[in-house]
């Protein structure tokens, strides 16, 4: 149960996160601002990265006393967290791991939406006298619902599919604190040998991703506008 | 005037987001590159060294991990042009029974995908005696949901004008896929290989179930058993060895930068 409940904490906690950051970037490389292209790298890349290589790079900035995390709260002169080991914050680091590593991809997909938004329209609710805030809401936002449909799915399915960072940051720890689902049906097949009970949590699985996907969807598409 | 503060605010947002998002990476290459007492205090003057890199090739066997990664992304690579290829070309050009219910039963593999039936994988690859094996890794990912949607869109947009001109000349079915479609589609071919071969060279949960062996490990699998922390391998040496796995794409995306972002684009759009 405690699996179930933190997979969904995790679902809930970054598809949102993560699209809503992945919109905010595609937004500032698409102004004109100076260094763009540097910030579309720093953004793109940690979506290259193989999500074990992400793993080991966050597990370092998470290591007590050593890690950068620890000494960036050593400055504001706080006591230094041990992240991954505490029951009450291992599952929240995690999902900032998958946040940074998926909002750079989901960024390309709407970097590709909003060039393809008409500037007739922007321009025809600026002479209108619409504020650049309001061209966001009621016009740019509206054309990016297709891409977000396609984003959401996405996540849906990321957020079950990879545990990479589970495996090699907390083996699920402490206490099950940070184990989803995916990550429970791989201990408790792989390690501990139950297959007719990892057979089961399967069908589970897969049963809650069918139906999310059915009613992400439906959500979504009942409030889409279309040109 | 308010626009020019405005330019400023979002500057400076920029600025800060972009900074927080290249932290962490940044902060690997710095230890990676450095001695371990560095590791954990950050100095500009501390000397630059190549030390961790040359270590942790011959700490573990790398190259063979790297072989082996290499080995198994061609066999994924070269299985899934060619059958997805097929199978779209057969959804675009022949109406037969149930063409549609198949469709629809192959796109609910874009959300089951092969990494939810780990278990499943596993059984029917003991059975056959294929676990341990690169072709056992291969197994699973041979065909893709993905790429037979995405190449039956393409192959829909090629005009069906140019396809009937080959067939009065008299071409082979066959011929018509050579030399009508594929040409027509390779940009799409191309999104299709880079997206496939980053996924590949980054998979790591059905490779660390199926392989026991160092000789079948690929570079992923290889890492994770490297930078066991318990195991006292210093940080530095786990930081070095992280960037070295991961190099090749990431020089690539530098190099490719705008190519792999267009591509990653066009591969989007559904």
């Amino acid at each position: 149960m405690q699996v179930l409940f933190n997979s969904t904490i995790y679902a809930i906690g970054t598809i949102p996160l993560a699209i809503g950051l992945a919109i905010g970037m595609a937004l500032l490389v698409n102004s004109r601002l100076p260094g763009t292209a540097l910030m579309r790298l720093s953004f793109f890349m940690p979506t290259m990265l193989p999500m074990i290589a992400v793993a080991n790079i966050w597990l370092f900035f998470y290591a007590p006393g050593i890690g950068l995390a620890s000494q960036i709260l050593e400055i504001f002169g706080l006591p230094s967290i041990n992240f991954l080991g505490r029951t009450d914050t291992s599952l929240a680091s995690m999902m900032f791991v998958a946040v940074w590593k998926e909002a750079g991809l989901f960024m390309i997909f709407y970097l590709a939406a909003l060039q393809a938004v008409p500037t007739n329209l922007k321009d025809a609710a600026r002479l209108e006298g619409a504020s650049s805030g309001r061209v966001f809401l009621d016009i740019v936002l509206p054309l990016l619902r297709p891409t977000t449909i396609f984003v959401a799915v996405n996540a849906l399915i990321n957020a079950f599919r990879l545990v990479d960072h589970v495996i090699v940051m907390t083996e699920g720890g402490p206490n099950n604190s940070s184990s989803l689902l995916l990550y429970y049906i791989y201990e408790v097949t792989f390690r501990q040998r139950d297959f007719a009970y990892g057979a089961t949590l399967t069908v589970l699985m897969v049963f809650t991703l069918g139906l999310l996907a059915i009613a992400q969807f439906w959500l979504l598409n009942r409030k889409a506008h279309y040109q | 005037m308010k626009q020019g503060l405005d330019r400023i605010l979002f500057s400076t947002l920029a600025i800060v987001l972009a900074a927080i998002w290249a932290l962490p990476f940044a902060y690997s290459v710095w230890t990676a590159f450095h001695e371990e007492k560095y590791s954990a205090n950050f100095q500009l003057s501390a000397p630059w060294t190549l030390e961790n890199f040359i270590v942790a090739w011959q700490a573990a066997p790398f190259s063979l991990y790297f072989a082996n990664t290499i080995i198994l992304i061609t066999i994924v690579l070269i299985a899934n042009l060619v059958l997805c290829t097929l199978v779209a070309y057969a959804f675009v050009r022949y109406k037969f029974r149930w063409a549609g219910f198949l469709f629809a039963f192959i796109m609910v593999q874009l959300l089951i995908s092969p990494e939810i039936l780990i278990v499943e994988n596993y059984l029917t690859l003991s059975r056959v005696g294929l676990t341990d094996t690169i072709i056992g890794i291969a197994l699973p990912y041979l065909t893709s949901a993905f790429g037979i949607f995405l190449l039956r869109q393409t192959f829909l947009t090629v005009p069906k004008s140019l396809d009937e001109a080959a067939q009065i000349e008299g071409a082979s079915t066959w011929r018509i896929l050579w030399n009508v479609y594929v040409p027509l589609s390779w940009p799409v071919y191309l999104a299709y290989s880079l997206v496939s071969v980053s996924f590949h060279w980054n998979n790591f949960l059905w490779p660390l179930i199926i392989t026991n062996s160092p000789e079948v490990r690929p570079l992923t699998v290889g890492l994770s058993v490297f930078a066991t922390v318990d195991s006292g391998v210093e940080w530095s040496l786990v930081n070095a060895a992280t960037l070295m796995t991961t190099a090749p794409l990431i020089i690539a995306f530098i190099i490719f930068q705008r190519q792999f972002v267009a591509n990653f684009m066009r591969a989007g759009i559904k």
